[in-house]
């Protein structure tokens, strides 16, 4: 049957029964109503779905709820601090690094933990950064533009917001 | 951030999409996302056989698991006449399986429950008792006496022959390839591949008990033609039916068709009077959504010793899985495949084609393509790179010698098509010049001396889209026309409502600028709304990359009416007469007094509230627009690969697109699609494969198996323009969204052939693996 868990959720603090086999994406999706956070496949190869718990990017229907008790998550939700744009949402919107839009939380996401472990990345490493994340519309060119685009702002501003729950 | 931008938005300004604020902040809303109160969760139980009959369902089990509330078998949809439904193509398909099961993954049973979790333990409670049958999965076997027959329930039907269907002058191309000094040919197999947008296809159903009205959410790019096939199939009546196709996680065809788990859902709302979602797993998608291509190709070209095309004699067998679903215009049995001649002059030309059922999915969609193109524009590309080995002759002369000239426009092709303009060698030039073309031939004959292996691949593609003319093109009997409505408020802000439908494409942006141009209001103050059939006017939705070419004409139409009335007003508020206003940018104006003059805005008030006499109020209109003509976007591929002796391995070293689609509205989305396009090209290139082994199996049903370009193997890309105006568009657009990977799988398999041709290797099927490669090599002991 349930079991209860608890874990910070942007910032807030969630409690909640789940079932044990419940898939964390699913629990962001259904119970948490954070919509975001998107599925498209069965064997963890799109990314849709990535999220970060405790600042790590993890493919959030590859992880059962119950085992992100007591952890802290971070979804595309968060992304955005009292009502301004992280420069990486900023970005992909000025490089044009989204169609669809589907992808674009995973990716922005990936990119996230990317620029937080290497703030000035090379096309390489863009690239392979974010090889664990399918975009069918964009052909990538311009998601390895807005990630540099943002990482050059990101060393701009000292005063970048950090997502809540984001880890350091 | 500031991401304001001073532009307004007028054709030609890379203005930033007014839809990617929702995206980037995670507030899309895509079907998946919707939640109603009560809603029950729908599960397909799938054959695990290509072909068996279905001897009995026992569903006891499943009904007994806490939270079902019920299971859906064929015998139940039976008994409501809906058992069976209509394809896209005349044919029939299955909804639920009743006699036998034609494919792996066809439909068989549903379960509708509380949970999603619980549906899915259900489904696999059901027992399903088959009498397996032997499958036939090639389209050449089945043609054969004796094979299994996969459409034993169809009257009359005695073979797994579907239809055949020919274009083109038969007698005059026969003479042409008599009086040839030499026939070029090539047999090839344009393999099986699947759309695989990011989001699957769902669906949430929901029919008030009440009222009887249908609300459907779904992922449709065509909602209005959904609309009337489901009045047509369910039997509902068509005003009580509202499609609500909401954010959509990309296309490409895919969303099309119309899928048995539409239908069930649909049905099984209506019988339990709540809402039910479905939305497809990604293995479901790719066993038995809309498939595409699949075409076995044998093309002939006549031509002179000195490389001059006289005729082109192509035969071709199509596979179109267990039910004959293709999307496609209904007279034209292989959509627009006779475009076949593509960009050359060639005076002859004959195409021949058949269809066959197999024990596969059924779908044959338009990817990212209009009807068949793609598979065309790839046979008479790697045509002409064969053509040139044979003569020995460089690729981009022989093509140069036989393009259209500009001067030929309006050119009638061989095969009946009236192209509407074109300047092939000037895109050729271009793709040349930025390639540094001699510099790459030059150092590909060195390495040659040292053995390497290096490839320079040329494509100059012609594509055909933005059907109608309703006249000859129609979609399940409607014809291919689209609509605009556009009203302007008091305040001069205005809201404009299309029959077409975006799942990326950038609509609400690109669409605002066609009547920023046209009436000067800013695109941030036209609001687009499309996909509620509600609340927009009639249309054939988007696909075959006619959005712009239709949508976007009739969008240019209904801003001029608007334009038409509110020059009277402006002549009313400047005193002055009517044919002396002149209209510039936003602005109407006394000619020759340009001081004396009112913007639209002032002009949208006074349309409510000081008019002329005897004027209606309200500055609204909309327009049905039929387009005389196709558009014939067009341009040239350079791919330069590199290849490993070793592994097989083709590195894309370079990839130049050249694209010509028309005038361009706004450039930075038109080069968001080329980009994509590209990539989707480079995946059918040399990755995306569905396959199935002799049992029917299919081999490809997820991510681990069917194979996609992520950012790490996908190329950059030089992304180069000409503008060549369609001069029947009322703006001179053409169309972008399917050139890019129409054109590039020719240009990334000739880059592969060019670099082993010395070798003797003249062909190689797609997809290119470097295991095919290496075999390839080896073969003619060139492998390392
Ligand atoms: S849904 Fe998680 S990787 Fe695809
Ligand atoms: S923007 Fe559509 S999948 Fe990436």
């Amino acid at each position: 049957m349930g079991r209860s868990i608890s874990l910070t959720v942007n910032g807030e603090m969630v409690t909640a029964d789940v079932e044990p086999r419940l898939l964390l994406v699913h629990f962001i999706r259904e119970r948490l109503r954070l919509t975001g956070t998107h599925i498209g496949c069965d064997t963890s190869h799109c990314g849709a779905c990535i999220v970060l718990l405790d600042g790590v990017p993890v493919k959030s229907c590859a992880v059962l709820a119950v085992q992100a008790d007591g952890r802290q998550l971070t979804s595309v939700e968060a992304l955005a601090a009292g009502g301004k744009l992280h420069p990486i949402q900023a970005a992909f919107k000025q490089e044009h690094g989204l169609q669809c839009g589907f992808c674009t939380p995973g990716m922005m996401m990936s990119s996230f933990a990317l620029l937080a472990d290497n703030p000035d990345p090379d096309e390489e490493e863009i690239r392979w950064a974010l090889s664990g994340n399918i975009c069918r519309c964009t052909g990538y060119v311009n998601i390895v533009k807005a990630v540099r685009a943002a990482s050059a702002q990101m060393k701009l501003s000292a005063a970048v917001p950090i997502p809540v729950g984001a880890g350091s | 951030m500031a991401t304001e931008t001073p532009l307004k938005g007028f054709i030609g300004e890379s203005i930033k999409r007014k839809e990617d604020d929702r995206f980037i902040q995670g507030k899309g809303n895509y079907v998946d996302d919707i939640v109603l109160p009560g809603m029950l969760h729908m599960s397909i139980l799938r054959s695990p056989f290509a072909h068996a009959r279905i001897k009995s369902i026992k569903a006891d089990a499943a009904q007994a698991v806490p939270g079902v509330v019920a299971v859906v078998t064929g015998d139940l949809l039976a008994q409501h006449k809906l058992a069976w439904m209509p394809t896209l193509s005349g044919d029939t398909q299955a909804v639920l399986a009743t006699d036998k099961v034609r494919f792996q993954g066809q439909e068989v049973a549903c379960v509708i429950a509380t949970d999603p979790y619980v549906a899915r333990d259900a489904a696999q409670l059901i027992e399903v008792d088959y009498d397996v049958l032997p499958a036939v999965v090639d389209p050449y076997q089945a043609l054969e006496p004796g094979a299994p027959l996969v459409r034993d329930e169809k009257e009359g039907q005695s073979s797994n022959h579907i239809y055949h269907w020919e274009a083109g002058d038969k007698a005059k191309t026969e003479q042409a390839f008599a009086r040839a000094e030499r026939v070029v040919s090539l047999e090839t197999f344009y393999p099986r591949c699947h759309p695989s947008p990011v989001e699957t296809c769902g669906i949430v159903a929901d029919i008030s008990p009440v009222t009887g009205n249908a609300t459907i959410y779904m992922t449709s790019q065509a909602p209005h033609a959904h609309r009337t096939l489901f009045a047509i199939v369910a039997g509902l009546p068509e005003e009580k039916i509202r499609i609500l196709s909401p954010d959509i996680g990309g296309g490409f065809g895919n969303k099309v068709p119309i899928y048995p788990g539409y239908v069930v859902a649909t049905a099984a709302s209506l019988l339990l009077g709540k809402p039910v979602k479905w939305v497809e797993d990604r293995s479901e998608n790719l066993i038995s959504t809309g498939f595409a291509r699949d075409y076995h190709m044998k093309g002939e070209l006549a031509v002179t010793n000195d490389g001059r095309m006289l005729g082109l004699r192509v035969k071709m067998l199509s596979d179109n899985g267990a039910f004959y679903a293709d999307a496609q215009p209904s007279k034209f049995r292989a959509g627009l495949f006779h475009i076949v001649t593509g960009s050359y002059d060639i005076p002859a030309a004959h195409v021949e084609t058949d269809g066959a059922y197999t024990n596969k999915a059924p779908g044959g969609v338009a990817y990212r393509c209009s009807f068949r193109v793609t598979e065309a524009s790839y046979l008479i590309e790697r045509l002409v790179e064969t053509a040139a080995i044979d003569l020995k002759m460089d690729p981009a002369e022989l093509r140069s010698k036989n393009f259209i000239r500009p001067e030929q426009f309006p050119y009638t092709s061989a095969t009946g098509f009236d192209y509407d303009s074109g300047q092939y060698e000037k895109a050729l030039r271009l793709a040349l010049e930025k390639a540094g073309y001699d510099e790459l031939r030059k150092e590909q004959a060195e390495k040659r001396k040292r053995g390497e292996l290096m490839g320079i691949g040329l494509a100059s593609f012609t594509e055909v889209v933005g059907a109608g003319p309703g006249k000859h093109f129609d979609i399940a009997g409607l014809r291919m026309f689209d609509s605009a409505e556009l009203r302007v408020h008091p305040t001069g802000k205005a809201i404009l409502k299309l029959g077409v439908k975006s799942q990326g494409q950038g609509h609400e942006t690109t669409f605002a600028q066609i009547v920023t141009e046209e009436l000067g209001i800013p695109a941030v103050d036209v609001m687009v709304q499309e996909g509620d059939t509600d609340n927009t006017p009639y249309g054939l939705g988007t696909y075959a990359s006619r959005s712009t070419p239709v949508g976007g004409a009739a969008t240019a139409m209904v801003s001029r009416k608007l334009r038409d009335k509110a020059k009277k007003i402006a002549a009313h508020l400047l005193e002055a007469s009517e044919a002396d206003i002149d209209f510039d940018h936003g602005k109407f104006f006394v000619q020759g007094a340009p001081s004396k003059s009112k913007t639209i805005q002032e002009i949208a008030f006074a349309a409510y509230t000081n008019l002329p006499d005897g004027m209606e109020a309200g500055l609204e209109g909309v327009t049905y627009y039929d387009p005389p003509n196709f558009t014939y976007p067009f341009g040239t591929y350079l791919v330069v690969v590199d290849i490993d002796r070793g592994t097989g391995q083709a590195k894309v070293r370079r990839m130049i697109a050249v694209d010509d689609c028309g005038v361009r509205i706004n450039p930075m989305i038109v080069e968001g699609q080329i980009h994509g396009g590209l990539a989707e090209g480079f995946g059918i290139a040399f990755m995306q494969l569905i396959t199935f082994d002799e049992e029917g199996n299919c081999l490809g049903s997820n991510f681990t198996d069917y194979l996609l370009p992520t950012s790490w193997e996908t190329p950059n890309f030089e992304t180069y323009e000409t503008v060549t105006p369609s001069p029947h568009h009322p703006i001179g657009a053409k169309g972008i969204g399917e050139s890019a990977t129409v054109g590039s799988p020719a240009a990334f398999v000739n880059a592969v052939i060019d670099a082993v041709a010395h070798l003797g290797i003249k062909n190689i099927d797609m997809p290119v693996t470097s295991d095919k490669i290496w075999s390839a090599l080896h073969e003619v002991g060139a492998a390392e």
